[in-house]
């Protein structure tokens, strides 16, 4: 089949820095192409060639059989390439008519015509298959209905191309259910998807071809079905691939303490009656759906959340309000950790300091000195991709700033660490240095309760899985008991 | 897959959502409606009610009013212009200056619209081009432009004469309805139409909602906030045009605070502080609120400090009633 595009032998550099090197791509007609890579690899520098953000230095773009240079974003809307942003890119002030027409709204006599726009947008979206009043505030949207309204805005461009970024990375499984069958319609009518994500299950669902890129280049394209996943991250990583994403069996000494105790815990909202324990060097997963109360047992536990009865002890202490908690030595990695975890305009080592000022304070001064030099330790240890402890937090990657938020609480050596998605957007690569260090911290004593939706990193690192459904526990599985991760899937259906 | 408003069966949907109705966009007019009747009931018999009165809170009204259609364009991009009270004061010197000296009307008005428009194309080119924030702008505008109104005529008030000047922009009456209460109206009905129903108004709401979703839709984010202040200068001008005529005199300190009010009655109208949503009708309403609570309280015989106590505690009250609940 002819190609609808095709990158050929795209070089970018920025400043002296090469970021692409001969990096080539080709979509068909109605394919849904999946794009692969950690990090740095050079995927979304690709793809903002493609949209006419970035320029290219050398290769070419050749568009349904004809060579195009695409001077700025409007050459791509032109030509029907439109970009579905990983961050929303919608108005949340505005109605799903407005947002979906703007700045291209139907009108009458140089007005606004938004009886208009409702009955053209009401078409669109009946035509995805979507149950959403044109006229609903965006705001009021949960965020899988809000890509579906991103989706109607560029097919209401008449795009031909769509390029996804982590689509689901913020939708609850059942949302992602929907995305799927969205993708395969606009598929069946021609539309070619390029689909960014990191995670392998929902690649091999969904997608006709796979490309991985590494270091600026295309290291691999080939069909989905002649490509293994093990395949895959070999490409992505390079040599000697990290076995990292192997579980390992943990033994844990006979009288290891227990640490966390949670009896018939309810709250006023979701979660009823919740027991369970974690033991010292324990790590122990909690799965379930996006909105089975995983999220609110981590924060009542660190005291965010008001307790309606039933008890939370930490060494046998009990434990209520945010101060106890983290005086009991309690520590949460939150989820969302742009707005949670950390201060993104400050740098790397102000940011490290942050929760122990403590430690880093000499009469009434912060001792500046002594930031740096466990700034430069966490970096080594971690990891941590960065030119040095004065970077500016908001300028790394994904992964290497969940890395730091961290390195934060690892200073506090807690008794108890609470993570809630703690790889949610990151790279396969920093995803496996994640594992690793949550590990060595279970390994020190600390025990570890991770919350996930990713069942691969789940069944990576949980000596032990808790399955919560509609805020009750009502499954508890040994590690060893759970022999694939369609085992687990069953589990937390309910 | 939900959404809170559901169309049910065959779109586009006709009928008005009654359920899940949010009231708290509304609260102004419920606040409107119940300081009338308390007012009405309480002193109506004292002349509250009576037309004279009621087109004098009209008249007190117009300069917030014109100034808080502006504001509200001005908030809805996300943005706050504090400059607008001594800019209304400037343009009111201006035009006075240059009637004085003998210029006519004509050319007094165009140069009072002159300098409103200059303050905001400063204002919009210090916050589009160099990105520091609105309030700082146009809280160092203030100050500069009430420092250069005081010397300007060395805090001298300077007479107009042209009665003419005078009857269209404060004394007057057109078919038995305050000039005053006309312009009001006029700015108000050319905002609602600019703000809800063209693309500029889409636009302002659009920057003021999510400003890089804005950008990436294609909307020069910078230049829409640019005519939003370029409008507010404009719209302060007018209200100083409307100080000098219905007073005869132009003076270096009208629109002392008016700043303050004209932003507390966008609010109390229902416009976000934050950018996005706005409404012009609203806004009128808010500033309709405080020109009746003040008329009324001078009429119970309130002093000024109990007037100032009793206004500031109900534009509380009314903001905090109408607050949505944290989502």
């Amino acid at each position: 089949m002819a190609n609808l595009l095709e990158l050929r032998d795209v070089d970018k550099s920025f400043a002296t820095i090469p970021v692409l090197r001969h990096a080539s791509f080709a979509l068909r007609p109605g394919e849904v192409h999946a794009l692969m890579g950690g990090n740095g690899a050079g995927k979304s520098t690709l793809m903002k060639i493609l949209t006419g953000v970035y320029t290219k230095d050398g290769g070419s773009l050749v568009f349904d059989g004809e060579a195009v240079e695409l001077a700025g974003p409007r050459d791509a809307e032109r030509l029907g390439i439109a970009m579905i942003f990983q961050e929303f890119s919608l108005i949340p002030t505005l109605s799903v008519a407005q947002n979906i027409f703007l700045h291209h709204e139907p009108r009458t006599g140089g007005f606004l015509n938004d009886a208009e726009a409702e009955r053209r947008a009401a078409k669109i979206l009946r035509d995805l298959g979507e149950d959403i009043d044109p006229r609903a505030i965006v705001e009021t949207l949960s965020v899988g209905a809000c890509q579906m309204v991103e989706i109607a805005k560029a097919l209401s461009k008449n795009a031909r191309v769509l390029i996804m970024d982590e689509p689901t990375s913020s939708l609850s499984e059942s949302e992602a259910r929907t995305l799927f069958g969205l993708v395969r319609k606009l598929k069946s009518e021609g539309i070619s998807i390029v689909y960014i994500s990191h995670r392998m299950a929902e690649i091999f669902e969904i997608c006709d071809r796979i490309t991985v890129m590494r270091d600026g280049h295309d290291a691999l394209t080939r069909p989905t079905g002649e490509v293994t996943m093990q395949q895959l991250i070999e490409a992505m990583l390079g040599e000697g691939v990290e076995a990292a994403m192997q579980y390992h069996a943990r033994r844990l000494p006979e009288d290891a303490p227990t640490v966390l105790e949670v009896e018939a815990l309810t709250l006023e909202e979701k979660v009823s009656d919740a027991s369970f324990e974690i033991r010292a060097g324990e790590i122990v997963g909690l799965a379930g759906l996006t909105a089975s109360g995983r999220t609110e047992i981590a924060e009542a536990i660190f005291g965010l959340r008001r307790i309606r009865s039933g008890e939370v002890r930490i060494d046998g202490k009990p434990v209520r309000g945010t101060d106890q908690a983290i005086a009991a030595g309690v520590a949460l990695v939150p989820e969302n950790r742009r707005t949670q975890g950390l201060v993104l305009e400050h740098s790397m080592h102000d940011n490290l300091i942050l929760p122990n000022l403590g430690r880093f304070t000499r009469g009434m001064f912060v001792r500046d000195g002594a930031g740096r030099r466990a700034a430069n330790d966490a970096i080594a240890r971690l990891k941590i991709r960065t030119d040095g402890p004065d970077k500016i937090v908001g300028l790394l990657s994904g992964g290497n700033q969940q890395k730091i938020v961290l390195a934060k609480w690892l200073e506090r050596r807690p008794r108890l660490l609470i993570l809630d998605e703690p790889t949610i957007g990151v790279d396969i690569g920093a995803k496996s240095d994640l594992v690793e260090i949550i590990r060595e911290i279970a390994d020190a004593g600390t025990a570890v309760m991770v919350i996930s939706s990713e069942f691969e990193e789940l069944l990576a690192m949980s000596d032990r899985v808790l399955v919560l459904h509609d805020g009750r526990l009502i499954k508890e599985l040994k590690r060893e008991d759970i022999a694939t991760e369609e085992v687990l899937h069953h589990a937390i259906q309910g | 897959m939900q959404s809170k408003a559901r169309a049910a069966g065959g779109l586009p949907v006709r009928a008005p959502k009654l359920t899940g109705f949010d009231w708290r966009g509304y609260i102004v007019y419920l606040f409107f409606t119940a300081v009338l009747i308390f007012f009405a009931a309480t002193i109506g018999d004292k002349g509250f009610l009576s037309v004279p009165n009621l087109f004098n809170i009209a008249r007190n009204t117009a300069m917030i009013a014109v100034i808080a259609v502006a504001m509200t364009f001005v908030i809805s991009a996300g943005e706050l212009d504090l400059s607008v009270g001594s800019t209304a004061a400037l343009s009111a010197l201006v035009a006075a200056l240059v009637m004085q000296a003998g210029f006519g009307m004509v050319a007094g008005v165009a140069a009072a619209l002159g300098a409103g428009l200059l303050v905001g194309l400063v204002n919009g080119l210090f916050v589009t081009g160099l990105a520091i924030p609105s309030f700082l702008v146009t809280l160092g505008m203030m100050q500069f432009v009430r420092g250069l109104d005081m010397r300007l005529t060395y805090t001298n008030p300077v007479p107009v004469a042209d009665n003419t000047f005078n009857g269209i922009f404060g004394k007057g009456y057109l078919f038995g309805v305050p000039s005053l209460l006309i312009w009001s109206v006029v700015a108000v009905a050319l905002g609602h139409v600019v703000l809800r129903y063209t693309p500029f108004g889409r636009q302002v709401l659009a920057t003021g909602g999510n400003r890089v979703a804005a950008a990436y839709s294609g909307i020069r984010v910078n230049r829409t906030k640019l005519y939003c202040f370029l409008l507010s200068g404009a719209a302060a001008a007018l209200a100083g045009l409307l100080f000098t005529g219905m007073m005869s005199t132009a003076r270096y300190n009208y629109g002392t605070g008016i700043e303050l009010a004209a932003i507390a009655a966008v609010i109390l109208g229902g416009t976000s502080l934050f950018g996005g949503r706005g409404t012009i009708i609203g806004t009128f309403v808010g500033a309709l609120l405080i020109g009746t609570i003040n008329n009324g309280l001078i009429i119970m015989g309130l002093d000024v400090s109990e007037q100032n106590m009793v206004a500031g505690a109900i534009i509380i009250l009314a903001v905090a009633f109408g607050k949505r609940p944290a989502r």
